[in-house]
């Protein structure tokens, strides 16, 4: 996605890294995560079909107790449970 | 239409993302008593029945697992690709796919309507829900849907009696038109390009054809902010089975005398009525106190499940996966594994069988194998037996019974057991692998529904009468065989059960089971304890009655047994892999012997050395 050279600066940020009350919109998913036991192709995959496609709007409405994971999030209309790290890969604004 | 197509009725497979009611509409149609839940994964096969629409046409009906897409990411997920494209063995393509997608979030539904037009079978799209989503101020604009995507498009509330009619009008409307011959399949397993594209598609469909109310419904949302909360999300699980093992031992007891007193009354008057001989001891040691005594059960049986339907109806079971997801994981295990281990705290089988939705093999088999740790409600009977003969019923800090205590104990020995081998597995066996993400729908809260919580308790009522009458009795009637048989010598000085086979098979293997504790008539219940957990109860009640100990098998274990013996046999239960049918599902699931007779072994091990431990640790502090 070469979506950051044709706009105006914005802050992205990783959904994984945002607090508990972050809201936004999806700019684009990039897996990156070597660790997963999913290649990063099928993982990319999954996070579209829960909904997680670039412009979605996004809301983090709850966390866990343990490292603040896992996150509880709202995307267009439903909301999905998923770890941190795997939200690593949704990028926000 | 292509030839002998009116000899064969049509077959219709219902397809739909996960959680939307594919199987309520199922059960509509069909009049069928499938399972239904609020929880993604809830159908694991696929099912068939028999539907008569209101024109008098018979259709075959396939339920299927929900999925996302046709890429079929687990086995339950493959079971509907392979149904929907016609590979799956021995079963032709579905003439027609009844989509179903969630009235009141649609985006998962459509996409999958999307890829699903590629396969080239004809459609009928069903959103389900649709009171819900007026409820909410969703407004959906049938008409345009289906004029977009080409289909018939009809609104349905499949758990509403009527809720159905536009349904059956638009099946009929279909077949009257004639069924259109498949079109070429091009579905190919979509990549993120395409998933994009059609989830870029669905999304303009949508918001075209459905309003979205100013205010967003917040109720899910708010109850989350407590039932989610880090601290008191946590805390409020905690309670919640803490309630649940406390319930299944407080509430049931008026019932359960209740039955035990019928079953007296009916071994009085069979003593009455009958002269003593071989067919009074086989009504009454047999078949009273065998399968009476296990029958006794039901009413906790029927509590625990109480619960567990309430909690799965209501969506909560998706939020407990979401609040242990940190402890399961440290354990190893996949965050989807939650649900499986919940299922089997009904029955370590619905359990294994759920784990399908387990796409990683490695975790799928991690979870299977520990299943049968889990508390399962076979065990209900032997440890209220033991723990109502063992332990006083007093109150605990003026709030707890003891016996539920105790009783909570076991089923967190249970659920710390499972844990810790999976932890086992995932660093013996598969240290260097990296563990797997976890993402999980939370559905939104629905009240459960009071028909089907009932179905739902009928169901397992029928079940549990069923095993007794057919497995716990055929095995009462084995026991109370080898325990009469052979008929004592004349003059013998001692009750008849001392000359028997029984005796004969428990002196046998005694031997090996005297250093955990056990005796010769425990040792022989085992056997037959094999086939049903419960059957030890019916076993041991037979061989005590057998013996001559009447009345309740209760008050005779504790008599007869030292109290090191009774904590040695409830730590067996925790673990022994003391059921063929568990075994037998999971050699199914796990395509083959070898982790059949790896859980066996692993449990069995487990069994002997923890009950070994219990023993002598008992009889060093004098319970001996």
């Amino acid at each position: 996605m070469a979506l950051d050279h044709a706009m105006p600066p914005i802050t992205v940020l990783c959904l994984g890294a945002a607090t508990k009350g972050f809201s936004g919109k999806v700019q684009a998913i990039e897996v990156a995560d070597t660790r997963s036991s999913l290649p990063a192709a099928e993982m990319e995959r999954r996070l579209i079909e829960l909904g997680f496609i670039e412009g979605a709007r996004v809301q983090i409405l709850h966390q866990g107790l343990f490292g603040r994971d896992p996150i509880a999030v709202r995307v267009n209309g439903t909301t999905v449970a998923l770890r941190r790290r795997e939200a690593m890969a949704i990028q926000v604004a | 239409m292509p030839d002998g197509s009116h000899s064969r009725a049509l077959r219709f497979a219902i397809v739909g993302a996960p959680n939307c009611g594919k199987t309520a509409v199922f059960n509509a149609l069909t009049g069928g008593r499938q399972k239904v839940g609020n929880y993604a994964g809830v159908t694991v096969e696929r099912k068939t029945g028999i539907a008569r629409t209101p024109a008098g046409r018979t259709l075959n009906i396939i339920d299927l697992p929900g999925t996302y897409s046709l890429r079929a990411r687990s086995p339950d997920e493959e079971v509907t690709r392979d149904v929907v494209l016609g590979t799956h063995p021995g079963e032709p393509a579905p003439d027609l796919l009844l989509v179903v997608a969630d009235a009141t979030s649609p985006r998962s539904g459509l996409r999958l309507v999307m890829e699903l037009q590629q396969v080239g079978r004809p459609m009928i799209l069903v959103m389900n829900m649709i009171d819900i989503a007026r409820h909410r101020g969703i407004t959906v604009d049938l008409e345009r849907l289906s004029r977009d995507l080409d289909i018939p498009v009809v609104a349905a509330t499949a758990v509403r009696r009527g809720g159905q009619d536009e349904v059956w009008r638009a099946l009929d409307a279909a077949i009257d038109e004639g069924i259109a011959p498949a079109a070429e399949n091009r579905w190919t397993p979509p990549t993120a390009a395409d998933l994009r594209r059609s989830q870029r598609v669905a999304d303009t469909l949508i918001s075209a054809a459905v309003i979205q109310p100013e205010k967003p419904d917040t109720v899910t949302n708010r109850i989350d902010g407590v039932l989610l909360h880090p601290v008191w999300g946590l805390v409020i699980l905690l309670a919640l089975l803490f309630v649940m093992f406390q319930a299944v031992f407080s509430w049931a007891t008026p019932a359960m005398d209740g039955i035990a007193w019928v079953f007296d009354h009916l071994s009085l008057l069979i003593g009455q009525v009958l002269p003593p001989g071989l067919v009074q001891s086989f009504l009454r040691d047999g078949v009273i106190s065998g399968v009476g005594g296990v029958l006794v059960f039901l009413p906790q049986i029927l509590i625990l499940f109480l619960f567990i339907l309430l909690l799965e109806d209501l969506g909560y079971m998706a939020r407990a996966a979401f609040l242990m997801d940190r402890i399961m994981g440290g354990a190893g295990l996949h965050g989807r594994a939650f649900i499986p281990l919940l299922s089997s705290f009904a029955c370590a089988i619905p359990g294994i069988m759920a784990a399908r939705v387990i796409d990683n093999r490695r975790d799928r088999l991690t979870t299977i194998l520990v299943a049968p740790l889990i508390t399962c409600s076979a065990r209900i009977p032997v440890y209220t037996l033991i723990i109502s003969a063992f332990v006083p019923a007093r109150q605990v800090a003026g709030l707890f019974n003891l016996q539920g205590l105790v009783m909570f104990g076991l089923y967190a020995a249970g659920i710390a057991a499972a844990l810790g081998a999976a932890a086992v597995a995932k660093f013996v066996f598969w240290r260097d692998q990296s563990s797997p993400p976890f993402m999980l729908e939370l559905p939104d809260y629905k009240m459960p529904r009071g028909r089907d919580v009932a179905r739902g308790l009928m169901t397992r009522a029928r079940i549990f009468i069923k095993r007794a009458g057919t497995t716990i009795f055929s095995m009462t009637v084995l026991i109370w065989v080898l325990a009469t048989f052979p008929r004592p010598p004349s003059g013998a000085t001692e009750p008849g059960i001392f000359y028997s086979f029984a005796a004969m098979i428990g002196h046998l293997i005694g031997p090996l089971l005297a250093p955990i504790g056990f005796n010769w008539q425990i040792s022989v219940a085992l056997i037959p304890g094999m086939a049903a957990r419960e059957v030890a109860v019916s076993a041991l009640g037979t061989v005590y009655a057998i013996q001559g100990d009447t009345g309740l098998i209760g008050r005779t274990l504790a008599t007869s047994w030292s109290l090191a013996t009774a904590l040695s046999f409830l730590v067996w239960y925790i673990f022994a892999p003391q059921c063929a049918s568990t075994l037998a599902v999971i050699r199914r699931e796990t395509g083959g012997w070898t982790w059949m007779w790896v859980t066996f072994g692993y449990m069995l091990a487990l069994a002997y050395a923890a009950s070994f431990l219990t023993y002598h640790l008992a009889v060093l502090m004098g319970a001996g």
